[in-house]
């Protein structure tokens, strides 16, 4: 069944890998919630240039599989004179398209704010910014915790795709170990195994997280 | 203090508001009245731009409303509105509510506007509300919040968009209590309502509209008692039925 020598003979080659899924995660979380902002605000915007790219952006990456986005990275840089490693071209692949669900998180939830607040805010002389800042966002941001918290946890799941361009993380590390064990089954298994323990955790904190905004009003 | 003239505005083909004259003075309570789809509320959200109109001219604290170069939100710090909807913050406690505007745009510390909050938060009868969240009051308690932070900006006019038309009907009167007292302190007061009881007593002036035009601008004793156009006529017989 289960060959628990696997695991403790290649425990270093595991966790180097789940540390640098730790690190690729992170990072692309970060990028993809930085980004994910800044095309919402580009799909709410009055400009309509900006709306029309915000629009492109989203529905040309959320319509393309994860594997394709890092492979334009990873072999586009190269192209443009821009050798990117796999870790760095996976890292980016993965903010990217990630950032294309958080931008549709994050626009809906502000859409989902009564037009009514934004008018109450700018008749008592708030600024749109002001508006913004003190009445729709932190109304919004209660909204958007919970998809937010899916994507999070998608994209650790999506970070696998880091193995298939030399980046190093777990699934990499997986594949190394399989070619030397030939036991398919256990390897996966424990590759499994190190990402539940990443994503459980995760999505307990992100209910927890709910429930504490849902009691706050 | 507030001036339409010839404003028409359009909405794709539909013309809400034809040729608009009316003048409201400083100290004036002016309740607009009309069937639904008449442009009463598209007429009063012009007055601080959360509508803009198609041609003509309106000056609003001798400010052009539509001018490229006027300071919106200086020209609506002047004015305080008062929505349907109350509109209040959910996620702030009715104190924030009220400061918000005069810290962030006033200028205000947080005590200075806190001891304005309490103050009107009395004058509306609910001072032991300040730490309520909106979800915690009545449909009554929650205008009533609206208002004293429409008044916290110490605004020259008031705006009131149908203030008791989503409130449970025993919760009329401590709204247009409110509204009353405000009128009788010299407060420009611009009303649409379906209070047509409001209307008589405290209005300086009604402007009847129908299909985006003022039909007939009346005092309140005249215009109930004997209006001149007969669309006014009709309307007020529906009415009391």
């Amino acid at each position: 069944m289960i060959d628990f020598t696997i695991l403790t003979d290649h425990f270093q080659e595991y966790m180097d890998g789940f540390l640098t899924t730790i690190e690729s995660s992170a990072l692309a979380l970060l990028g993809c919630l930085i980004l994910g902002t800044i095309i919402a605000v580009f799909r709410i915007s009055p400009i309509k240039p900006l709306r029309w790219f915000g629009t492109a952006y989203v529905e040309f990456l959320r319509n393309i599989p994860v594997l394709i986005t890092v492979f334009l990275f990873y072999a586009g840089g190269p192209v443009l004179h821009l050798n990117l490693s796999g870790f760095a071209s996976g890292t980016i692949g993965l903010a990217v398209y990630t950032s294309a669900f958080v931008a549709e998180a994050i626009r809906a939830g502000i859409n989902a704010v009564p037009k009514g607040q934004m008018e109450a805010g700018r008749s008592s002389g708030l600024s749109y910014i002001q508006t913004m800042r003190y009445i729709v966002l932190p109304q919004a941001f209660k909204i958007v915790i919970p998809p937010i918290g899916n994507q999070c946890i998608n994209l650790i799941k999506n970070s696998a795709t880091l193995g298939a361009v030399a980046g190093l993380d777990l699934m990499y590390q997986a594949d190394i170990i399989n070619s030397e064990t030939f036991d398919v089954f256990s390897t996966y298994i424990f590759v499994g195994i190190f990402y539940l323990v990443l994503t459980i955790p995760l999505s307990l904190l992100f209910s927890y997280i709910e429930r504490r905004l849902n009691r706050a009003y | 203090m507030i001036h339409f003239s010839q404003i028409n505005k359009h909405y794709g083909q539909f013309h809400v508001l034809r040729d608009i004259d009316l003048h409201i003075k400083p100290g004036e309570v002016v309740v607009i009245i009309g069937p639904s789809g008449s442009g009463k509320s598209t007429l009063l959200r012009c007055i601080n731009r959360l509508e803009t109109v198609t041609s003509g001219e309106l000056i609003v604290n001798g400010t052009k409303v539509n001018d490229k170069s006027t300071d919106i939100n200086k020209l609506r710090r002047d004015i305080g509105m008062v929505f349907q909807h109350f509109n209040l913050y959910p996620h702030m406690t009715v104190l924030d509510n009220i400061t918000l505007a005069p810290t962030k745009v006033g200028g205000l510390s947080k005590e200075q506007a806190s001891e304005i909050a309490m103050k009107y938060l009395t004058k509306v009868g609910i001072p032991d509300k300040a730490k309520s969240f909106p979800s915690q009051l009545s449909g009554g308690q929650q205008q009533r919040v609206a208002i004293a932070r429409g008044l916290a900006m110490k605004p020259k006019i008031m705006l009131f968009d149908e203030p008791t038309s989503a409130l449970d009907p025993e919760m009329v009167g401590e709204v247009l209590d409110v509204m009353k007292s405000l009128a009788k302190e010299g407060m420009t007061m611009v009303c649409v309502t379906h209070e047509m009881g409001f209307a008589r007593e405290v209005a300086d002036r009604i402007v009847f509209m129908d299909q985006g035009q003022i039909l007939e601008e009346n005092t309140p004793a005249e215009f109930f008692d004997n209006p001149r156009e007969e669309r006014a006529r009709q309307f007020l017989s529906r009415l009391n039925h």
